[in-house]
């Protein structure tokens, strides 16, 4: 297949993923702040950490308001990570290879974009911005279902499952991170309100529930931590996404390289003994993955999607 | 009963389907017959279910949008066909490929010994004047030396009936994925009309298209490959290019998936590495086609491609510098060089054209302006045009200071009383205005659409046609009733 059409699909998915992963952070986050006690709210500036959009962020807006914030992450396009640009880019790209994906899906991305445009007003609401997001997120999930349970199974599907995987590793990490960091600091008082964080970074991620079935303990942070970094069952567990990577991965030419990155990130991922990680050395380890993340896509980009124009080498 | 022909009024205009007092012409006997016998809920259902065909095609042209981005419209289309006779359609079939032989001669002719000018048969100073002569294609021996692979001649009918050419479109032609679609449309809406008559059949068109590229292959293997070269989702005919390459089996690729190697061979870069192309189908003007050679600011083209494409290592359809033969002066010599290429007389005639370049048909022209069309040599789509009876008296003065400015670039024509056919107008039937595109391909052997695409101006009394300007299109049949 073409390199070109490879790029938009997988860019296609990480979109997609995106504009879920978005909707889903700010709904969490409008609820923690309501629970959590005056004056010790973490606020709405881990948003911002979480999205890598710090610089962009304070370029252009002076203060870290809930309608900032909202604002920077649903509806404005000068951020090419918010809701609306993600939605947009995700149509660009599939109206370029509207050949190989199904019609319906074609359709259903247009109709999600279009919602997520008229209804902007509706996002920025405190009332009806949780409807706004649920239909974004259901619109998201809609999407994926339809690619899943339609589109050929074929390379381009893999290079879909690829990107959408990679986007989801990248932003489960990025929660935990910047979740853990801004915890309450350890006081016996206020132990029920450091479990309504970590519950929310379990919501953040769709994954309270989950978690009760799999771990069957108390929320706490080493059963936490395992249950996102290291669970092999939860789909948007880091080790899980990267599986889903390696098995796609797998059916494409040319792998050894990328195929030998994540055999590395697997490795170092299950060996990590979590519970012994202070906060500082958390950090670092996540670091070290998101570094890992890096190389991994720098090597499919040069891989796939940019053919070198030399040497000349004649195929299939 | 709603559709009444006796009430149908087109006494100023020749119509393709219905003569004088309501008579409906032989080929359209069955379809006029039919539609009169239609009652309103039919002919709004029909109507609908081709909306809805539309709708679920996808059937769409893409209009530009604020905000970089580009919207697709539903194609307008109508459900009341055009009808053309076989018989009258073979003698048209004819003169088309008689004058595409006779272009394509001329363009060979035209980048190698130039025998049409040195005989004094086509004169040097419009060569001179030339915009889309390209020496950079002097000596370069095509395939099978053929230059216009893919030729779309704008067919009008005037009052007596008689078919003329208007212009020949051999750069990038586009609308033929339209025929297509709207022969699909019509034959989900009206099943019945289709079983009990002969109506040529079109949908062979990209197989033939597929079969004249890969006759263009330079590498004689199995299975050439061909792609479809589009500048991208921002072209208005971006639809065509990806239906085309669809119906195909082609890759559809832009500039940047193209690379051309030291071995000036053209190679597509795929997820398994570079890939060797034979045949490119492009959709993209010379200007911008290879950035080395020509417009180097231009980022759709693929640089070396001219390079590869003389050594022979790719075919290009159609070839660069064909586009000499668009220009409107050019067109006015099409009779003459059917008459020296080939020693025949025209099948088709062109409209009687002026050219400014002549002083007393310049003179003509400046003193009946009023009365006149003016088209600029190397335009498309209308632009910079006179149309004289629809102008102001300062537009008037502009064009007579235009063409005594530079009057190789003008030529004029009598504004023509274009043919009319039954349209639907909420639900009767009114008479507007069409003309015809078929499509010719020329490779080892030449074919031309049963038909075309049909352009209908659907306003009252307009003469645009164009999608763009509330023009729309009709299915368009070519009917064998057994006649010859």
């Amino acid at each position: 297949m073409l390199s070109r059409v490879a790029d938009s699909i997988y860019w296609l998915a990480r979109y997609i993923e995106r504009a879920e992963n978005s909707a889903r952070i700010v709904m969490v986050n409008a609820n923690m702040v309501l629970d959590t006690p005056k004056g010790m709210s973490p606020g709405w500036r881990p948003l911002i950490t979480i999205t890598s959009s710090e610089e962009l962020y304070d370029q252009n807006y002076s203060e870290d308001s809930e309608r900032n914030v909202v604002k920077f992450l649903i509806g404005d396009m000068n951020n090419p990570g918010s809701i609306l640009s993600s939605l947009w880019f995700a149509r660009e790209n599939v109206r370029t290879i509207r050949d190989v994906v199904p019609r319906e899906t074609w359709e259903s991305i247009n109709d999600l974009h279009l919602y997520a445009k008229t209804n902007l007003r509706n996002g920025l609401s405190q009332r009806a911005r949780y409807d706004y997001l649920k239909h974004i997120i259901a619109g998201a999930q809609q999407i994926t279902g339809m690619l899943a349970g339609t589109m050929n199974h074929d390379t381009a599907y893999h290079f879909l499952r690829i990107g959408r995987n990679l986007e989801r590793a990248e932003m489960t990490i990025r929660i935990i991170d910047v979740r853990s960091a801004s915890l309450l600091p350890h006081k016996a008082e206020l132990t029920p309100f450091e479990n309504i964080q970590w519950m929310s970074v379990l919501k953040s991620l769709s994954g309270y529930q989950m978690y009760r079935r799999l771990m069957q303990v108390r929320v706490g942070r080493p059963a936490v931590l395992k249950f996102l970094l290291q669970t092999r069952e939860f789909p948007r567990a880091f080790f899980h996404c990267i599986c889903e990577v390696e098995e796609s991965m797998r059916r494409l030419p040319h792998n050894n390289k990328t195929l030998a990155i994540l055999a590395a990130i697997k490795e170092t991922v299950l060996k990590a003994d979590l519970a012994q990680l202070e906060q500082q050395a958390l950090h670092i380890f996540i670091d070290d993955l998101e570094l890992a993340l890096a190389d991994l896509t720098t090597q499919i980009n040069n891989r796939y999607f940019v053919a070198e124009p030399s040497p000349i080498k004649q195929s299939g | 009963m709603t559709i009444r022909w006796k009430s149908y009024q087109n006494q100023d205009f020749y119509d393709e389907l219905v003569k004088g007092g309501g008579r409906a012409r032989p080929a359209a006997a069955t379809l006029c017959k039919y539609l009169s016998s239609l009652k309103d809920k039919d002919i709004e259902e029909r109507k609908s279910a081709a909306e809805l065909a539309i709708h679920v095609m996808g059937v769409s042209f893409t209009v530009y949008r604020e905000e970089g981005g580009s919207i697709d419209r539903a194609w307008p289309f109508d459900i009341v066909p055009r009808v053309i006779a076989k018989s009258e359609w073979d003698r048209i079939e004819a003169g088309l490929k008689q004058r595409v032989t006779a272009l394509n001669m001329f363009i060979d002719d035209l980048y190698h010994e130039q025998r049409i000018v040195k005989d004094n048969v086509f004169p040097r100073e419009v060569l001179e004047g030339s915009k889309n002569f390209r020496p950079e294609c002097v000596g370069v021996n095509p395939p099978l030396n053929i230059w216009a692979h893919i030729c779309g001649s704008d067919l009008v009918r005037d009052k007596n009936g008689t078919v003329y050419v208007l212009e020949d479109n051999l750069r990038v032609p586009s609308g033929v994925s339209y025929m297509l679609e709207n022969r699909l449309v019509m034959k989900r809406v009206f099943p019945e009309l289709f079983e009990n008559q002969n109506i040529l059949p079109v949908d062979n068109y990209p197989s033939q298209l597929f079969d004249m590229l890969t006759s263009l292959s330079p590498r004689k293997v199995e299975n050439p490959e061909v792609v479809v070269l589009t500048p991208g989702i921002y072209n208005s005919a971006y639809f065509e290019h990806a239906y085309l390459a669809q119906q195909m089996g082609a890759e559809l690729v832009q500039g940047s998936d193209l690379v051309v190697g030291d071995d000036d061979c053209v190679y597509m870069k795929t997820i398994d590495g570079l890939q060797q192309v034979d045949v490119i189908y492009r959709r993209i003007d010379d200007e911008f086609i290879d950035p080395e050679v020509f417009r180097s600011d231009s980022t759709l083209g693929v640089p070396g491609l001219m390079r590869a494409w003389r050594a022979g290592k790719v075919a290009l359809a159609n070839a660069p510098g064909a586009g000499v033969a668009d220009d409107k002066v050019v067109y006015a010599f099409v009779p003459k060089m059917i008459r020296y290429y080939l020693d025949q007389d025209p099948i088709i005639e062109n409209v009687p054209t002026y050219l400014c370049m002549h002083k007393e048909e310049r003179d003509y022209v400046i003193a009946n302006l009023s009365k006149l069309v003016v088209k600029p040599a190397n335009e498309s789509g209308g632009y910079g045009m006179l149309v004289g009876p629809h102008s102001t008296k300062k537009e008037i003065e502009k064009f007579a200071r235009l063409i005594k400015n530079n009057p190789r670039n003008y030529i004029a024509q009598p504004t023509l009383a274009l043919s009319t056919t039954p349209t639907l107008v909420d639900l009767h039937v009114e008479p507007r205005h069409v003309d015809l595109r078929p499509f010719t391909l020329s490779g080892d052997q030449i074919t031309t659409t049963a038909g075309g695409l049909t352009r209908v101006a659907l306003r009252k009394g307009s003469l645009v046609v164009n999608s763009s300007q509330g023009g729309g299109s009709k299915d368009t049949w070519i009917v064998d009733t057994g006649e010859t």
